[in-house]
């Protein structure tokens, strides 16, 4: 494969034809913020968090997406860079709920300087954000800074979406789209700062398209789209990440071999995800492999109880629905 | 979601795609035994760049798009709901709710308020058929209103007052006003000369008045020979960018791939700007004929005219040439007698001046959102459906004719330098005789103006706004400042779009910038951060400054800078230019003092 | 295929491949992250035909969907394969080079014309015929199947229907080309790979063959029987005989999931002695004399599966299993230690050792290597061996290193259970997305895409029988009836029913279904079953609130 030379931050690098700014930083372990960037994603390069400046280019350009051209020279620390960074932070920042950013977005935040309070205190949340229509916005007073806080999303038992915590990456639609799940249950709509991630007409998921494979979550980096179960334990103060074990296994449904990384808590799957890395999911799954797991939950203490016992009671209770009298209760 | 569309809808979709055929989706009754369809993945894509004509067929004649005309268009379409939903909400002319039958949109934007506008909004306050409007491109006739009548084609009321504004609301009839040159009869005209002054619903007079003769020495010269007098011109776009025309072309002419696209860009949306209607309007037949030229010489087999909404009258003698232009072999399988067939069909906005930028322009013809993509590549490499593509504005193409006829070389000898041919600007404001102008390149600014009759108003300047409300403000000390790409560069400013806005000392220069402010908060897309937060941030420090505290200048100029530097497109990088000269003019502070 | 049984081909190549013929799979819903990788192929440019009586959700995304009659298949692909060989579309010096027996199918097919193929598949002609020549013509094409080709009487000369195709046309052993069936089960393949059919040893290696017992012999020190078993409907039958008395269930559920249930249970309660291992207390544990309460295979104990493209991954221990629930392995070897001299407590990784010394398929596969490199797919016959993307490239090779691919002549022979003015409408069974077979696992979450178990059938049959959508009926065949709700479903034709499996308790679907089964898989007939519906009786019409689930393409 041809390859192509360039200059990062004043190194020499050399990557293949094709690659992206960021893959030749990459290469150099020269680091990048990024947000609306994800491996098994095609680019989009909207976040612009990225942004780099190029010789010889007018305005900077987003090194998650830019091929690297022969004898390019980059610079990734310039003041304009630094300035487009901390100010996209500080915009996020001052605009969206970004309390479960990850930890090195809080770093590059800090790194920049980002002050999200200097845009005056937050405008009040709003109940209309759904509604709003393209070109028709009222101008308001200016005395505090607008933001996209409005009510969470609950419709259904397997997750919720918290769009105060939106970045509006297009990573969900990516992933319930084209890029992976080819559903198509949530776009763009509005425009402007308007703009959201919408079901058609914003009805509930459950009379959507949606097939709750829980591949927006997978992708989102906000926590704007979270599991259920992880929803209910951080309200209840539960969530604990630190005390949580990770293992990687295969999903127990059908025979394409997914592999699922199993979050324990307390001896309890508290969410599923799985590698972005391998080849056969890309980090993408269904419905089952997903959120199928309650099946094994310890349920209590009927699974002690001797087995003549339980298949007395099972006898009796002969027309029982899904939670069988059994070592699972 | 579930939901039937009516009769009514079902017919207005029916109307555009025809009714449906036993083996594709949507149709009414399903016949007894299927066994087979033809659709999916390529269907869907296939089918996708008649998603916006569909909205706007069910919204024309119902006046809204319900869920049910929503689901059954995706049903035909094989467009997702949600994405369609999507698509639909990024236009301001769609509506996603029931409104009235009859809807006025009240233009309040930099030329019209000042002009009766805001007044007419003022006196219509509260009612649900009348909303505010970014600039509708009929400045020099000030203030416009555009109205949207479901059942009817789509009017626009110039010279307006409240009372027939509400009278049309109420069921009255609109008289479409033809287009006026100042300049009509003067033979120096090149671009303007058949307007006013040549029928333009006729072939016959426009062949009359030297129309086609262009094409037939196309014909003769073929693609090369005619690209190589385009390049030697020196013609370069009219669009903002002023890129060189020839250039373009020949990217496109040499490319391999198949097929490839010629785009006239008429979504002429720059506040201020009016010269592509009056074109449109006066002379369609020359952008027609333009276009076909464009088309023959790089090689693409198919045109799209891309015309924003709100001109009405313009799309239809448009459509009215494509027809009799086709009908005379002019246009189809073998154009005028060279073996090579063009065709071009008129495609509409939907009120979302982002489309004007020319990607964003190309996904909303592909029936994706108007999002602006992210260059490179340049449309000449991937385009129109991932193609290469040439686009060129209404004013850039319809300079080929004379090129064409007369040589490059003699084309290159108006002008200046860089700056060669003539050139359109739209004076309007505080000048007596506002409408579309031709000179050479090369008057001054002061010239201008004084071939509209000079100032009126208080009949002294304030600042003139250059190039729209993407350009910027100049005031007195820019009047011997020549007209030209160069001329402009070295003083900083910009021609843009042409639009050369007057205001006279009086003005309300801060409501004019807060005014620009919600105009690029409103339009922006929504896509990058950037933008879409930047021209929220611009908009409440200007808007905190008009209810009496000072300008943040250093916040006002971080926000501004991560916006030029950072943005997508071209909205983001000039969303402060106007605003900041504003600022640097003293014309925020004079004004409150 | 051609003596190992496996997927031919990896995932990665249906995302470049140039035609897929989707066969009898409604992947989408049974396979969603297969489907993801077909439908990057679809995006890359692949023609996809999907061939289902029923317009599914996959079929959907089909440049053609093929609705067939059910059971009609070996009628279509006879009928493929002697278009493509009367357009001369055949890939001859392949052939030639690889295969053995195409004068005898030729001569099989010859009758197969496009009109005779379009009469008893009822599609139109020139729809088979563009069928035959995309497939034939394509650079890369492959044929992926699932249980709509396996769950019929001729479920074997299905699936032999379809690898005649890949012969004829040369789509096998190359990158892109293959035949490709998508297991149903996480370990479906991995329990062939082990053994667990009636006539191999673990590695694919024939019980018959006395060099491949002899290896085991050895290492085992006992003796192990040359004879083949019997499959699960062959155990069935002996058990009615009183051949069978006693039986050892792991893991499954044959008290439901069996056609004619009802049959099938009484089968089990005439056993002297049923020991049932299984995570729940399912309908058959119900009927065993013991239950061993089993911990679950993918995360309460290590070992490893095998999935549809031969890739042999590692599952762990993540939870602590309930109670006294212990893991297969640690029962089987306690069983074994009571049984007479046991042979200990190994761990996984031991056992797993073990079969590689014996397999030569899986003998490069560590512990190590399966963490490392994201699993291996076989054969894999040395450490360092990357593992085998696609099989059958040997094919190709010339001189040819092995004995030729048998062409198999495949006679069509129409469902067992013929419609009649009795029985008029032809009901299919099949999953659905959120649920998994007797919904034993996938019954434990809350869905939100659940709803009641229905019969669907097309509106016009719907209205044709007087029902509205929800409306409580009767479904009755030859063996049995349930009352199930109506649901209209324009992905179906008028005649055609469809119930999905998942909930026996609520409607024990498999009362209608026919246990006609294959004699050489010995899988039984689910797909086709003649059916009557009828209003219940008056006075006790019910209605409930099943919905249909929105889904796009819809």
């Amino acid at each position: 494969m041809a390859e192509v030379t360039l200059v990062v931050d004043g190194t020499t690098v050399t990557v293949p034809d094709g690659s992206t700014i960021l893959d030749a930083c990459r290469a150099l372990d020269n680091d990048q913020p990024t947000l609306c960037y994800l491996d098994n994603l095609t680019p989009v390069n909207v976040c612009r968090v990225c942004v780099v400046e190029v010789e010889g280019n007018r305005t900077l350009v987003p090194s998650c997406s830019r091929p690297v051209e022969e004898g390019m020279e980059v610079d990734t620390d310039s003041d304009r860079v630094r300035h487009s960074r901390k100010m996209v932070y500080e915009f996020l920042a001052s605009s969206v709920d970004m309390g479960l950013v990850d930890d090195d977005t809080v770093a590059w935040m800090d790194r920049y300087g980002c002050d999200p309070d200097r845009y005056g205190p937050p405008a009040d949340p709003a109940d209309d954000r759904d509604l709003r229509k393209a070109g028709h916005h009222r101008i308001g007073p200016g005395t505090a800074a607008e933001t996209v806080q409005q009510p969470v999303k609950v419709d259904n038992e397997l997750y919720v979406r918290d769009y105060s915590r939106c970045i509006l990456c297009y990573k969900c639609v990516e992933a319930c789209g084209e890029d992976a799940q080819n559903t198509f249950a949530i776009a763009v709509a509005g425009r402007g700062f308007d703009a959201r991630i919408s079901t058609e007409f914003d009805t509930g998921l459950t009379d959507s398209a949606c097939v709750f494979c829980g591949n927006c979550i997978g992708v989102c980096p906000t926590g704007a789209l979270m599991f259920r179960s992880e929803y209910e334990l951080r309200l209840a103060g539960m969530w604990e990440e630190d005390g949580q074990t990770v293992t990687r296994t295969i999903c127990s449904y059908c025979g394409v071999g997914c592999n699922l990384d199993l979050h324990v808590q307390d001896n309890r799957i508290v969410k599923v995800t799985s590698p972005m890395d391998h080849s056969v999911t890309s980090g993408h799954l269904c419905i089952k492999g997903r959120f199928g797991y309650e099946y094994v939950q310890e349920l209590g203490d009927l699974a002690v109880t001797p087995i003549d016992d339980i298949l007395r009671r099972a006898r009796i209770d002969n027309r029982g629905r899904r939670r069988r009298p059994g070592p699972r209760g | 979601m579930s939901a039937e569309p009516t009769a009514a809808e079902r017919l207005a979709v029916d109307a555009l795609l025809g009714p449906p055929s036993p083996s594709e989706e949507g149709a009414p009754s399903q016949p007894d035994d299927r066994r087979v369809a033809f659709g999916g993945y390529r269907r869907s894509v296939e089918s996708r760049h008649l998603l916006l004509p569909a909205l706007h067929a069910v919204n024309d004649t119902v006046g809204w798009v319900s869920a049910g005309a929503l689901n059954y268009i995706c049903e035909r379409l094989l467009v997702p709901p949600a994405e369609a939903y999507g698509v639909a909400g990024f236009y301001a002319l769609l509506s996603l709710e029931e409104r009235p039958a009859r809807v006025a949109h009240v233009c309040d934007d930099v030329a019209c308020r000042t002009a009766g506008g805001a007044g007419i909004l003022a006196a219509l306050e509260g009612r649900p058929d009348v909303h505010p409007s970014p600039c509708l491109g009929q400045c020099d006739q000030a203030p416009a209103v555009f109205f949207q009548l479901a059942g009817e084609d789509d009017a626009v009321l110039v010279g307006a007052t409240s009372d027939r504004v509400a009278e049309v609301l109420a069921g009255g009839s609109l008289r479409d006003v033809p287009p006026v040159v100042p300049q009509v009869g003067d033979p120096s005209l090149r671009l303007l000369k058949r307007i006013g002054a040549v029928d333009p619903t006729s072939l016959e007079a426009y062949r009359g008045a030297g129309g086609y003769q262009a094409l037939a020495r196309t014909v003769e010269l073929g693609p090369d020979r005619v690209i190589a007098e385009i390049k030697a011109s020196g013609l370069r776009g009219r669009g903002g960018a002023a890129f060189p025309m020839g250039i373009k072309w020949e990217a496109v002419a040499r490319s391999s791939a198949a097929p490839r696209y010629l785009i006239c860009n008429a979504d002429e949306s720059e506040p201020g700007t009016f010269k592509d209607r009056v074109i449109m309007e006066g002379d369609p037949f020359a952008v027609i004929e333009s276009m076909t030229i464009a088309g023959l010489a790089a090689g693409a087999e198919r045109g799209y005219l891309y015309i924003r909404a709100e001109y009405p009258l313009a799309r239809a003698l448009l459509q009215n040439a494509i027809d009799r232009a086709r009908a005379e072999g002019l246009l189809g399988e073998d154009v005028a007698g060279s073996g090579r067939p063009f065709e071009i069909e008129i495609r509409r906005g939907g009120g979302a001046y982002i489309c004007g930028e020319e990607t964003a322009l190309m996904n909303s013809i592909e029936g994706k959102r108007g999002e602006p993509r992210n260059k490179p590549p340049f449309p000449t490499q991937v385009g129109l459906f991932g193609r290469p593509t040439v686009i060129n504005n209404v004013e850039t193409l319809i300079n080929v004719l004379d090129i064409v006829l007369e040589g490059g070389a003699a084309f290159a000898e108006i002008g200046t330098g860089e700056s060669t041919g003539p050139k359109l600007f739209c004076l309007a404001g505080a000048v007596a005789r506002p409408g579309v102008y031709e000179v050479e390149f090369g008057r001054t600014l002061g010239d201008l103006i004084d071939l509209a009759g000079g100032l009126t108003g208080s009949g002294r300047l304030g600042a003139v706004m250059l190039g729209g409300a993407a350009g910027l403000f100049v005031g007195d000390d820019h009047l011997d400042m020549p007209l030209t790409f160069e001329g402009a560069r070295a003083r900083n400013a910009t021609l843009g779009s042409g639009v050369v806005l007057v205001f006279d000392d009086r003005t309300d220069f801060p409501d004019i910038g807060t005014r620009i402010a919600r105009f690029f908060r409103d339009e922006s897309c929504g896509q990058c951060v950037p933008c879409r937060v930047g021209t929220v941030r611009q908009e409440e420090l200007l808007a905190r400054h008009q209810g009496g505290e000072p300008l943040d200048e250093e916040l006002f100029e971080d926000v501004a800078r991560v916006m030029m530097d950072a943005s997508i497109c071209g909205l983001g990088h000039t969303a402060s230019t106007a605003i900041r000269s504003i600022i640097d003019l003293g014309l925020l502070e004079r004004s409150r003092g | 295929m051609f003596g190992v049984g496996g997927g031919t081909c990896s995932y990665q190549e249906i995302e470049t491949t140039d035609v897929i013929l989707l066969w009898g799979s409604n992947a989408r819903e049974a396979h969603p992250i297969f489907f993801h990788h077909l439908m990057k192929g679809v995006r890359n440019g692949a023609k996809l035909y999907a061939v289902d009586p029923r317009r599914t959700t996959s079929a959907m995304w089909a440049d053609v969907w093929l609705g067939l009659e059910v059971g009609s298949d070996i009628a279509l692909s006879n009928t493929v394969a002697r278009e493509i060989i009367k357009a001369g579309l055949y890939h001859e010096d392949f052939i030639r080079h690889a295969t053995v027996g195409f004068g005898a199918y030729a001569e099989s097919v010859e009758p197969w014309t496009l009109q005779r193929g379009a009469e008893i598949t009822g599609l139109p002609p020139e729809v088979i015929r563009r069928m035959a020549h995309d497939y034939a013509t394509a650079e890369q094409a492959q044929i992926c199947w699932t249980l709509g080709i396996t769950e019929h009487h001729n479920a074997t000369d299905n699936v032999l229907a379809l690898i005649n195709l890949a012969l004829l046309t040369g789509h096998v052993g190359r990158y892109g080309s293959g035949v490709v069936p998508i297991r149903g089960q996480n370990n479906v393949q991995g329990g062939g790979d082990m053994g667990a059919l009636p006539n191999k040893l673990p590695g694919f290696q024939d019980v018959a063959d006395p060099v491949a017992r002899g290896k085991f012999e050895a290492l085992w020190g006992h003796s192990v029987p040359d004879r083949p078993g019997k499959h699960l409907s062959l155990m069935l039958e002996a058990m009615e005989h009183g051949e069978i008395t006693a039986l050892y269930v792991i893991g499954e559920n044959p008290a439901q999931s069996e056609a004619r249930s009802d049959h099938a249970r009484d089968i089990l309660r005439g056993l002297e002695f049923m020991v049932v291992q299984d995570l729940f207390m399912t309908r058959t544990a119900e009927l065993a004399d013991v239950v061993f309460p089993a911990a679950a295979g993918w995360a309460e104990t290590d070992g490893t599966v095998t999935s549809s493209e031969r890739r042999v991954q590692r599952v762990r221990k993540a939870l602590d299993p309930p109670g006294d629930a212990r893991d297969d392995l640690y029962i089987i070897s306690a069983l074994a230690e009571r049984m007479g001299p046991g042979w200990g407590y190994p761990t996984a990784e031991e056992v797993w050792d073990e079969l590689r010394s014996l397999s030569p398929n899986h003998a490069g596969m560590s512990y190590r290597r399966l963490a490392d490199e994201g699993g291996l797919q076989w054969p894999c016959p040395g450490e360092d061996h990357p593992g085998t993307l696609f099989l059958h490239g040997d094919l190709w090779d010339d001189p040819l290193p092995r004995d030729p691919a048998p062409f198999f002549p495949t006679p069509w022979a129409p469902p067992v259970d013929e419609l009649s003015e009795e029985y008029p409408i032809r009901l299919t069974t099949g999953r659905r997305l959120d649920s998994y077979n007797t919904g034993v696992q996938s019954g434990g979450y809350s869905s939100p895409l659940r709803t009641a178990v229905a019969i669907e059938v097309a509106p016009a049959d719907g209205d044709a029988l007087g029902m509205a959508e929800g409306d409580v009926v009767r479904v009755v065949s030859r063996r049995g009836s349930v009352e199930a709700p109506v649901l209209f479903d324009r992905s179906l034709r008028p005649g055609l029913a469809f119930m999905a499996v998942h909930d026996p308790d609520e409607v024990d679907v498999n009362l209608l279904t026919i246990d006609a089964w294959d004699p050489k898989s010995g899988t039984a007939e689910f797909k086709a079953t003649a059916v009557r519906i009828e209003p219940l009786p008056e006075g006790v019409a019910r209605r409930t609130g099943v919905r249909p689930v929105a889904n796009y393409p819809a």
